[in-house]
């Protein structure tokens, strides 16, 4: 009954992660198109921002523990707007139009590119920012000690998710998406100013990218590299769910979520294995991905 | 047996280089081999790339072939170099041949993602397999060729060179006759025009299958001898990254023409060898801020792959 | 008259959109069948149902007597059913030759070569005498993309016959050809065809190209045929007028100005 309970708690938190990290992912593809190799790197650079912001804030004694769940935030929103703002304008732009297998090739050369920046901004060494995990303490569900930062990670992905939809469902902005999303051209021709919309969109998924990687900085040693192991996990939860799909983003990662739980608890061996059998499997039964759209015919 | 031009002129080459080969010093003779190696697995990237399919992949049968390759050694008695290259490309035909069933109904980046997907599978496996040495890898030694054994680091590392280089030429000549015969050409159409292809009484399916499990043999056997003449395996072989290196070749050297992949390979060999000692972290950032440009501005090499259109989207 | 082609109910359905309603159609061998109706009508959808491309949401088809339901293009290609598409359909960045010489191999055998040159003097000559009898052996060696709108029409109708089909099915031909090329086109074709004695049914929306070479019109409205018959006593059937024509004088056949 234990194991099954932890399977059921550590499952929920890794797929609220999963979903933070994957959620930025989906949208932009959604609207634009582009399945960014980069998100990986945006995630990173959210965590470092936050590392090394927090950790300048706790190591100067600057002030109380709650502001740092501001800055983890702060961080976040700031880093990722820069350079989402940057990439979209500077380099995207440029790009666009071309054979959706090219655009992937393109953020996986900005990938390489960011990477290389973060070591030449923030080094090689590994930065730490555990106060804000450290500082909410754990709660005792039976037999079991659970981290509250990340009972409540689950209640934030929960919210951004809930906003995310409402923002897509509700506001004339999310309709206008809505509208890019199923048809460009379409839209282009009713006037919807296209070119706003996609800078508006990648900022959205780098945001949300950079905010995965600052939520989770308190939990982890923030080295070099952790935005290329999250890419791939992104991938899988993103096409289980259907491209461009948040609710299908949230479903995939709760699948995700619990049978890479069930795995590590059951049978550790077949962790990373679990999450690419379980992708292969929906996807050989439904090629789009669980919410993923039909394609139109081509003849 | 007619051999044309192109062929001439690749075996002229590939002698010169074994000849080269005796009078070179070691480090030139270790780079060459490891390039030509990578260049056969990228040649497995170029064939699925004339077909339409971009393989984030590939790493799984360059990691095949040279598991196969050390686990020969290792665990089977199997020191014959020449039988352990086989079995290696044997493995990796039969692994395709499962995985192909699947991965041929996709297209696109989804075909790209699953064929990540299965290398990162096999990259987990062996990190979580302590008899394969986790993480480490472990080390390939003793083989021998038809019963002789090489003696000696240097002389080992000179029967790789060879035995790569003449590889690499019939490796070569097989694939300028492939893409001049009837599934070369018709995989192209399936990249131009599927529907086309269906309703000429064709199935592209099948088409990209038979392509697929002839470049994850191609590519297995690059693995083998990479295993060969470092010595050593592990698991970043089948890591998604080192699968985007040889992406990053294969567009370099485009898929104009057989050789490209080998002068590609050689060029990237040189320059990350002098960027890794000289720019150790800016290193990445070179190599992608020149696949930027590549694509920006050596489209031609891009070229097949920037012009296919989808069927109904042209005016 | 043996039936080639026979659909029994065919229905096609997209959700609430019926794309084709109750389609029973019998076409026999040799027959020259137009298919005229407005854009929307089900004529495309009608062909890609009975070619395989569509999977029908009821109904039955039947070629030489036998059930292709379900079957996919090849194996429809290969039971000797063709066709051409309404936007030509053929390998853009390859030569018109080359074009040619793969739908030639195609049609000798469902497995290529993995060794032989496809390019053979025997493939090429074929592929040339087949431009000569289209009129396009001046785009021989041009990329498809570089050749005018009419040719590729014309290389696309060539590439279905090459397999030396039973029933030709042409999708609007003529459309985005000009006014004067249009008839040079259907004869040019119609010469072909009857070199082979080809069965055709071709989709036309100029009534002047019907006119000239069908011995019966199959007239299409909202997934419906809503007559089927000769030519003058459908295009001057008054539901016809009404829902596809217009009520335009048949100058042609001098009989009956509205």
């Amino acid at each position: 009954m234990t194991s099954l309970l932890a399977v059921l708690i550590d499952g929920s938190i890794y797929a609220s992660w999963l979903f933070l990290v994957a959620a930025g992912l989906t949208v932009i593809y959604g609207v634009m198109r582009i399945l960014n190799m980069a998100h990986g790197s945006f995630y990173a650079i959210g965590a470092y921002s936050a590392a090394s912001l927090v950790g300048w804030y706790f190591n100067n004694g600057i002030g109380p523990a709650w502001i740092s769940y501001l800055l983890l935030v702060g961080a976040a929103l700031v880093a990722g707007l820069i350079v989402g703002v940057i990439i979209e304008r500077g380099l995207l732009r440029l790009m666009y139009g071309r054979d959706e297998i090219l655009m992937v090739i393109i953020t996986y050369a900005l990938l390489l590119i960011l990477e290389d920046t973060m070591k030449i901004v923030w080094g090689v060494n590994p930065y730490f920012a555990y106060q804000p995990y450290s500082e909410l303490g754990r709660t005792s569900l039976g037999l079991l000690k659970v981290s509250n930062y990340d009972l409540s990670l689950v209640g934030v992905s929960a919210v951004i998710g809930l906003v995310l939809w409402g923002l897509l469902e509700r506001t004339n902005t999310g309709k206008v998406l809505r509208a890019v999303i199923h048809d460009r051209e379409i839209a282009v021709a009713m006037g919807v100013n296209v070119r706003l919309m996609f800078t508006i969109t990648f900022v959205i998924g780098t945001i949300l990218g950079a905010l995965a990687g600052a939520l989770t900085a308190p939990a982890i040693s923030v080295v070099p590299g952790i935005g290329i192991e999250v890419i791939v996990l992104a991938f899988a939860v993103v096409v289980i769910g259907g491209l461009g799909s948040i609710g299908g983003a949230a479903v995939g990662a709760l699948l995700v979520g619990l049978s890479r739980a069930a795995a590590v608890h059951y049978a550790p061996e077949f962790e990373l294995f679990v999450i690419y059998g379980v992708m292969s499997l929906v996807l050989a039964f439904r090629p789009e991905g669980l919410f993923g759209r039909t394609l139109a015919r081509k003849i | 047996m007619r051999f044309d031009k192109t062929e001439i002129s690749l075996a002229a080459v590939a002698i010169a280089l074994v000849l080269f080969g005796f009078v070179s010093p070691g480090w030139l003779i270790f780079l060459l081999t490891i390039a030509f190696a990578k260049a056969l697995v990228v040649q497995g990237v170029v064939m699925q790339m004339r077909s339409g399919l971009v393989s984030f992949g590939q790493g799984l049968f360059y990691c095949i072939g040279g598991y196969t390759v050390g686990m020969g050694g290792q665990f089977f008695g199997i020191h014959d170099a020449i039988a352990a290259l086989s079995l290696g490309m044997l493995v990796a035909i039969a692994v395709a041949m499962v995985l192909g069933l699947l991965l041929t109904r996709y297209r696109d980046i989804f075909f790209a993602m699953l064929s990540l997907a299965f290398s990162m599978i096999l990259f987990g496996i062996l990190v979580k397999s302590p008899e394969l040495g986790s993480t480490d890898g472990f080390n390939v030694h003793n083989w021998t060729i038809f019963g002789w054994a090489p003696d000696g680091g240097e002389s080992s590392q000179h029967t790789v060179f060879t035995l790569t280089i003449l590889a690499g030429l019939v490796i070569a000549v097989l694939i300028h006759r492939y893409t001049k015969a009837g599934i070369g050409v018709i995989c192209e159409a399936v990249r131009e025009n599927e529907v086309r292809v269906e309703y000429l009484g064709l199935s592209p399916r099948w088409l990209l299958y038979g392509n697929y499990v002839s470049a994850a043999a191609v590519s297995a056997l690059g693995g083998g001898l990479t295993a060969l003449a470092t010595g050593h395996v592990d698991p970043e072989m089948a890591y998604w990254t080192t699968s985007g290196e040889f992406i990053f070749i294969a567009l370099l050297g485009g898929l104009g023409h057989v050789a490209a992949p080998f002068i590609a390979a050689v060029v990237f060999s040189v320059v990350r060898t002098y960027a890794i000692e000289l720019v150790p972290h800016t290193w990445q950032m070179i190599l992608g801020f020149t696949l930027l440009g590549v694509i920006v501005f050596l489209p031609k090499g891009l070229w097949s792959l920037v012009s296919r259109k989808k069927a109904g989207e042209r005016a | 008259m043996t039936v080639i082609l026979e659909t029994k109910s065919l229905n096609k359905e997209f959700g609430a959109v019926i794309a084709a309603k109750d389609l029973d159609v019998r076409i026999s061998k040799g027959e020259i069948v137009g298919v005229i109706g407005s854009n929307g009508a089900g004529k495309t959808t009608f062909i890609n149902m009975v070619t395989g491309y569509l999977k029908p949401t009821r109904g039955e088809i039947l070629f030489n007597g036998k059930s292709i339901l379900g079957h996919s293009p090849r194996a429809i290609t290969r039971a000797g059913m063709a066709r051409s598409f309404q936007v030509a359909q053929l390998f853009p960045e390859m030569t018109v030759l080359d074009n040619l010489i793969v739908a030639l191999a195609a049609a000798e055998s469902p497995r290529p070569s993995f060794l032989s040159p496809l390019r053979s003097d025997k493939r090429i000559a074929r592929a040339e005498d087949i431009l000569r009898e289209f009129g396009v052996e001046n785009y021989r060696d041009s990329l498809v993309t570089a050749v005018p709108q009419g040719a590729r029409k014309l290389v696309d109708i060539a590439m279905a016959l090459i397999g030396n089909p039973q029933m030709l099915l042409l999708d609007e031909p003529t459309s985005g050809v000009s006014m004067d090329e249009k008839t040079g086109l259907m004869d040019t074709v119609m010469n072909a065809v009857r070199q082979h004695g080809v069965t055709v049914l071709f989709v036309e929306h100029d009534m002047d190209v019907v006119e000239r070479y069908v011995s019966r019109v199959l007239a299409f409205y909202s997934g419906e045929i809503i007559a089927d018959g000769q030519p003058s006593a459908v295009l001057a059937d008054e539901r016809v007028r009404d829902l596809v024509t217009g009520h335009r004088p048949t100058h042609k056949k001098g009989n009956g100005a509205s």
